[in-house]
């Protein structure tokens, strides 16, 4: 920061560090999901043909819907910023209230495709799961633990990513100040990449 | 400060280049579900996650700004996915030993 002048309206910023942080943040989120994504493996290799048939049962289109919903919000977000960057301010909260949007779009989508297999009597613990082979009743729990908590990091960028919207709007991020955004952008963005590697595993097993 | 707005101006950053990177990235979306349809055999599995890590890739690179980022930004990235990757191999040989034996 070379330009520390001798104004009394000198504030420290280090957005550098700030991004820094985050993206510190998401490599323990890393490993929070590689550590599920072992397991998945390990059992995959185990039971191959029995993961093969239950993976039959997910719904492989709203599946590819949901990743492109995702793709799209991550687009949005991306967006946000670029036009945050050049003074765009109404046009930034809106593409950030798309990326809102969307993001409901695909917590609706994740509900129905639950609710279709709640229905079926398929979840932890029911009686119809726990009937089925040891290898699909495996393959059910980490379907519900690994989607539900990427439901949950989906649920929580929602929330950041209304308080950002808050934050634009009252000036507090503005064209020269948006660390705020860039950061929510990154945990945003990394929820996409989880996806990215969630769909073709548990929805495209041929 | 007015060097730096230009850099954000430049071609990285603009509109147009996030959306051609989300085209592709829906176009590989695209690409790996019809490829799930044709059995490949044992390649399946890999051809799914050769095509899921070019899209974390593109999203990295793009939408997460490492490509204009200052290096360390790379070089924490490129550590952290060294562990990861080297965390699941050891665990993935210690595996197949136990199940060997």
């Amino acid at each position: 920061m070379s330009t520390q002048e001798h104004t009394v309206t000198y504030i420290h910023r280090d957005d550098i560090g700030a991004r820094m942080g985050m993206w510190l943040f998401l490599f323990t989120e890393l490993l929070l999901f590689g550590g599920m994504f072992i397991l998945y493996s390990i059992y995959r290799f185990t039971y191959p043909d029995v993961f093969h048939l239950a993976a039959k049962e997910l719904n492989t289109i709203i599946g590819a819907f949901n990743t492109a919903i995702l793709l799209t919000s991550s687009l949005t977000m991306a967006l946000s910023i670029a036009a945050i960057q050049r003074n765009q301010k109404s046009l930034s909260i809106f593409l950030q209230f798309i990326t809102i949007v969307l993001a409901l779009g695909f917590m609706v989508n994740k509900y129905f495709e639950w609710g279709a297999k709640f229905s079926h009597g398929i979840y932890p613990g029911s009686d119809v799961l726990l009937s089925k082979p040891a290898g699909e009743i495996i393959f059910f729990g980490l379907y519900y633990v690994m989607t539900g908590l990427h439901g949950i990091h989906v649920i929580i960028g929602i929330v950041l990513i209304a308080i950002m919207m808050r934050f634009t709007s009252k000036g507090i991020i503005k064209s020269d100040s948006y660390v705020k955004l860039e950061t929510i952008g990154l945990y945003w963005h990394l929820v996409d990449i989880i996806w990215i590697f969630l769909f073709p595993l548990f929805y495209l097993i041929t | 400060m007015e060097k730096k707005q230009e850099k954000y101006l430049d071609n990285s950053h603009s509109y147009g280049n996030y959306i051609l990177v989300w085209l592709a990235l829906m176009a590989l979306t695209a690409v790996t579900v019809a490829v799930a349809g044709i059995n490949l055999g044992g390649l399946t599995v890999a051809t799914a996650l050769i095509i899921a890590s070019v899209k974390a890739y593109l999203v990295l690179t793009i939408f997460m700004h490492l490509k204009s980022e200052s290096k360390i930004f790379r070089v924490f990235v490129a550590v952290a996915l060294i562990f990861l990757l080297v965390s699941f191999i050891l665990l993935f040989s210690d595996y197949s030993f136990i199940v060997r034996n």
